[in-house]
């Protein structure tokens, strides 16, 4: 997963199973994991190859306050700032 | 303002809800839940004092959402709810009132409570759940049930006239009236916020799938289905009256029965609260002038 990607936080076990998350996402990124919660449904995932477009459609329809859209913090990293490349030589200083 | 984007619902319902409540009593598939999401918004971009909030419901499923919210309420007895609330506004005229009702609570059984908080004008914010049913008994025919509909008590379909309460609120000179179905967010959310911040008594009728009184009955079982019933079986108020206007025969007939959905009413008149204040004003002014002299 790149940084700065949507995440989508869920609440497994309160979720009911009415799968409203899944049929109104504009872009499929939601799918039903394969694990039961403690109600005994299947609740949504986001599925591996995220889409999400942080439109959050998802979390004003959840009617029981299950999912939760965030961004992922970008820590930017620190590069070193002077890096030469002279004649194909790098120069780490 | 604050912008929508900054708070993520993890941190709404932190906010707003008791967390020892959750999650809520609601079947699946039901859309009450979601009404509760769309007022917290409202407060939320209105930057309102939840302090200075008060709730009222009766009774019902959709009476059940007070005890949800982290703020004060008021949960009263079947059909008076819109009563309680003129008593609560008129005891602390600085409280946003919001009252949370059904379809069977505000018009089957407090329906004439309803027609005079309308008639008067009282400030107050209504948030009716109308699922077209009484969800809670067991799937008895409420008074807005569509016509041919199947409920316990009428289970040869409905023979009669379904009740239009946002019509009946225009009548009654209501300050705001909306209807929206509850699978689009960003209308209700504003509608509620325009509801808050006017001025006399205004109504949201939200449509909410009941999946399990109203949608079992009706063939309507699968929530997906429902909750799609309401966006085929409605239609915006503009779009109706234009069709009805200039509109072919094939789109008349296309339309009929559909539900008009939209803000129908947006006045700005004072409500009971602020011609209250002028009575007093002007009765105590002239009692004033009465008995300047002998006081003196």
């Amino acid at each position: 997963m790149r940084k700065g990607d949507n995440l989508i936080d869920i609440l497994e076990d309160w979720c009911k199973g009415c799968e409203i998350c899944i049929k109104r996402c504009p872009v499929q990124a939601l799918e039903l994991s394969t694990e039961l919660n403690k109600r005994g449904v299947y609740p949504p995932k986001l599925k591996e190859n995220n889409e999400c477009t942080f439109c959050r459609l998802c979390e004003l329809l959840c009617p029981d306050f299950v999912i939760s859209v965030t961004r992922e913090e970008v820590k930017e990293v620190d590069e070193p700032k002077s890096k030469l490349i002279i004649g194909g030589v790098c120069n780490d200083i | 303002m604050s912008n929508m984007k900054e708070m993520s619902g993890e941190q709404i319902r932190k906010k707003y809800l008791r967390d020892g409540m959750l999650p809520t009593i609601f079947c699946n598939g039901c859309g009450h839940g979601l009404s509760i999401d769309y007022v917290l918004w409202a407060i939320e971009e209105l930057e309102l004092d939840i302090d200075k909030v008060s709730f009222a419901s009766g009774i019902g499923c959709s009476s059940r959402i007070p005890g949800y919210m982290n703020a004060d309420g008021l949960h009263t007895t079947h059909g008076r709810a819109l009563a309680f609330a003129t008593g609560l506004k008129a005891a602390i005229p600085d409280n946003d009132v919001i009252v949370f009702t059904g379809d069977g609570d505000c018009t089957g059984i407090g329906g004439n409570h309803f027609i005079h908080a309308a008639r008067r004008n009282i400030d107050m914010t209504v948030i009716l759940l109308n699922n077209y049913i009484y969800g809670m008994t067991g799937g008895q025919l409420a008074p807005t049930a569509p016509k041919n509909s199947i409920a316990t008590t009428a289970p040869y379909g409905n023979i009669e006239q379904a009740f239009n309460i946002s019509e009946l609120a225009v009548a009654l000179g209501a300050a705001y009236v909306a209807r929206w179905p509850i699978s689009y967010p960003y209308q209700p959310i504003k509608s509620i916020k325009e509801g808050i911040q006017k001025k006399g008594f205004s109504l949201i009728e939200l449509m909410s799938p009941c999946p399990t009184a109203f949608g079992r009955r009706n063939k309507l079982g699968n929530i997906e289905k429902l909750w799609d019933w309401y966006d085929n079986n409605s239609i915006l108020v503009e779009e109706h009256d234009r069709i009805m206007d200039f509109g072919t025969d094939e789109e008349k007939a296309k339309i009929a029965g559909k539900y008009k959905i939209g803000v129908f009413q947006d006045l700005d008149k004072p409500g009971f609260i602020a011609e209250y204040g002028k009575l007093v004003d002007r009765v105590t002014a002239a009692d004033d002038a009465k008995y300047r002299g002998d006081l003196k």
